[in-house]
């Protein structure tokens, strides 16, 4: 499958630092709008009177999110159901955002699944998956808007990975490697895109009071999700940073991790 | 974040250890469940009403209850916070379609802006409509709303046996369900969603009044004189002072839109609980007599914030940590009107005690018919206390409120009760039987099987 920008007839020759000051942030395509944190991160876009495009597995969800968002201030919600991890769907995606969304100027990428590492550790299916999602697939989609934002010279294009992707642990290495590719990917794109004025944001959460975390032990302590979403949508507003910790103090945990030697930390059990 | 470790990213096996840190605003008693469900999505709620064992769960908001009601010791909980999108609003008619875990907060900060109110509500805005509903609260307006269950028009309503089951409030379908439901304490099944009549308001402001008073004729003449003039009213009593209770009576009605501009406040929070020393008769008793002072120089009218009116406790987030690590008690009862002396008897029993709070909260209901099967408020007096959670001796006092409240023929409330006797129960709520067909197979709760003995 190839990726081709959509021809054009004018194009905005700004520097881009000129580029940079006009990407006002009012039209957003989410991708897996109905993840927890996506669902915060619209609800606060919906109360400052953005425009949303909503992109999501289940219609009924959707539904009931568009209801919502609109009564709450957004001025506009579209929405489009698919499954994201497919990525024969991506050009149909892509399709409906150029019709109806054309002047995009934000994508947040929000989705992500987390199986338990000892399934993929005895499945490659589970395995192959969990890497399909957090890292293929997200990669693909991101390839349709890139090419876009960077012909139009505008706009941003953030991501969510993980602090899971700053180190490979034992207990967690799968769902890690794949969000520590996707943040490389991203490292690279931003660089790509820099000279087009196209702004990339890594956002890395630390743990986050989510379904994806209900289970584990303590998860009563985690970051609530509305804390996380403020970091984004001023992430998304505001011109830095290029690789968004949340909640702040998982930059200097992170960075102390990394710091470990090898010869240690492969003996580190979690 | 400092006893976090990059270890807590591990995804752990499927059965969670008991959940201990769920508690009522009491804080008291201090149970542990055995799983609580978070669903995110209405869709996900039958297939956890279908893996359930029989009276094995029950619906928790904001726990905002008091006591036991919103609890489930050694069973399961459908935490339905998450279940918190607003599904539908006519501006025409401000009728509001919103799923069970929105906020009164949530609903007051959305649609106040469009000049639209709550129709009742309670103290505290941190309560959820699931909640509001299942425990049928009252307010300020009870003498001339009712309950916030008689503005509820339709419910979905998802049952373990019979699917969503729609309930409307006229003559149509099942309207015996939306009845069991208001005041149902989560017993019937677990609300999808719920429309809401709104009320119209002209803007955030209060015309408000507070007069001091000194007896209990005193303000049974300013209650029966104000609820005919004032859409809101209710008084704080000093609960040291015996028979002839001092108190502040406070009315107020919407105010005209003044163009004033309004700036929503954000209170302290209580960090942690305090230590138990700091609570004893003479600092209570010290901040009644200020709290008194106070409100009688500053007595008369003013144009308050509906905030500062109708949730002066909201403002210091965690305040039920006032009471200390062991939690307290809230005593809601109800008295018959006519039954005066039994009122009198109660106060001082609780000044002799020298054991009752700060808020003491005084309130003439009106004589709305009630909304559900087993709704509290009904025509009479109805008194509201804190006490601090201090053993045997607390729950002795409030052993011999019981018997003047029972002997009155008076009612106590369930969603701020952790102790009240199965034959209390009966008394407040005779029609207690009516209800059980109605109890979804599912559905069990700690308050229910401590007062109707059913496991």
């Amino acid at each position: 499958m190839t990726v081709t920008a959509h021809p054009t007839t004018t194009r905005p020759a700004a520097t881009p630092a000129a580029a940079m000051n006009a990407t006002a942030m009012k039209k957003i395509v989410i991708l897996g709008a109905t993840s927890a944190i996506a669902l915060e991160v619209q609800r606060q876009l919906a109360h400052q009177g953005r425009e949303l495009l909503l992109v999501a597995r289940s219609p009924q969800r959707l539904a009931e999110l568009q209801a919502d968002l609109v009564i709450r201030g957004a001025q506009r919600v579209l929405t489009y159901s698919t499954n994201l991890a497919s990525i024969q769907q991506h050009a149909a995606v892509f399709e409906f955002v150029r019709r109806n969304f054309p002047d995009f100027d934000t994508v947040l990428l929000a989705y992500g699944s987390m199986h338990d590492q000892k399934d993929s550790e005895t499945s490659v299916d589970v395995l192959l998956e969990e890497l399909q999602v957090n890292f293929v697939s997200a990669t693909a989609i991101l390839t349709w808007f890139a090419a876009d934002l960077e012909r139009r010279h505008t706009g941003c294009l953030a991501a969510i990975t993980s602090v899971a992707g700053d180190r490979g642990r034992r207990s967690n290495y799968v769902y890690g490697s794949a969000k520590g590719a996707l943040s490389l990917f991203l490292q690279g794109l931003r660089s790509r895109l820099h000279p087009a004025g196209v702004r990339v944001i890594t956002v890395k959460p630390g743990p986050v009071q989510t379904a994806m975390t209900d289970t584990m032990p303590n998860s009563a302590r985690f970051a609530d999700p509305e804390q996380v979403a403020r970091d984004i949508v001023r992430a998304l507003e505001r011109r830095s940073p290029d690789v968004l910790y949340t909640p702040k103090i998982w930059r200097y945990i992170m960075t102390a991790v990394q710091q470990i030697p090898e010869t240690i930390f492969k003996r580190l059990s979690f | 974040m400092s006893g976090q470790s990059a270890a807590t990213l591990r995804k752990q096996p499927a059965a969670p250890p008991p959940i201990k840190r769920i508690l009522s605003w009491g804080r008291y008693p201090k149970v542990a469940h055995h799983h609580v469900h978070k669903p995110a999505w209405n869709d996900q709620i039958p297939e956890i009403l279908q893996a359930a064992a029989p009276a094995s769960l029950l619906p928790y908001g904001l726990g905002r209850s008091y006591g036991d009601s919103c609890l489930n010791a050694g069973r399961g909980l459908i935490d339905c916070r998450r279940l918190n999108r607003i599904l539908g609003f006519e501006e025409s008619t401000g009728l509001l379609r919103c799923e069970s875990g929105v906020s009164l907060s949530d609903i007051v900060d959305v649609f106040l802006p469009k000049g639209w109110f709550l129709p009742v509500t309670p103290g505290t805005r941190f309560v959820t409509v699931g909640g509001a509903i299942a425990n049928d609260v009252h307010g300020k307006n009870h003498h001339c709303a009712g309950t916030f269950g008689a503005h509820v028009r339709q419910i979905g309503l998802h049952r373990s046996n019979d699917g969503l089951v729609i309930c409307n409030s006229g003559s149509e379908a099942n309207s015996d369900m939306l009845r069991a439901t208001i005041g149902g304490l989560g017993l019937t099944g677990v609300i999808a969603w719920a429309d809401i009549q709104l009320k119209r308001v002209a803007g955030p402001w209060i015309d408000a009044e507070s007069i001091p008073f000194q007896s209990l004729n005193t303000f049974l003449e300013l209650s029966r004189e104000s609820n005919d003039r004032f859409e809101y009213t209710v008084a704080w009593l000093d609960c040291f002072a015996g028979k002839n209770p001092r108190g502040i009576f406070f009315r107020g009605n919407h105010a005209a839109d003044s163009g004033k501009e309004f700036h929503p406040r954000r209170g302290p929070k209580l960090p942690f609980a305090l230590p138990e020393w700091m609570l004893n008769r003479y600092s209570v008793k010290a901040f009644n007599t200020a709290y008194y002072r106070i409100h009688a120089t500053r007595k008369g009218a003013a144009v308050v914030p509906y905030d500062s009116f109708f949730y002066p406790l909201d403002s210091i987030r965690q305040w039920n940590l006032l009471y200390g690590r062991q939690g307290f008690l809230q005593y809601q009862c109800v008295i018959p009107e006519t039954n005066v002396e039994a009122f009198e008897e109660l106060l001082d029993r609780i000044a002799r005690s020298g054991m009752g709070s700060f808020l003491g909260v005084l309130k003439q209901f009106g004589s709305a018919p009630p909304a559900g099967v087993l709704s509290f408020p009904r025509p009479g007096l109805t008194l509201a206390l804190d006490f601090a959670m201090r053993g045997e001796r607390t729950l002795k006092l409030m052993q011999s409120l019981d018997e003047v409240v029972q002997q009155s023929g008076g009612a106590l409330y369930p969603a701020k009760d952790a102790r009240m006797s199965p034959a209390l129960f009966e008394a407040s709520f005779p029609r207690w039987r009516g209800f059980v067909p109605y109890i979804d197979p599912k559905m069990s709760s700690s308050f229910w099987r401590r007062v109707t003995g059913v496991q």
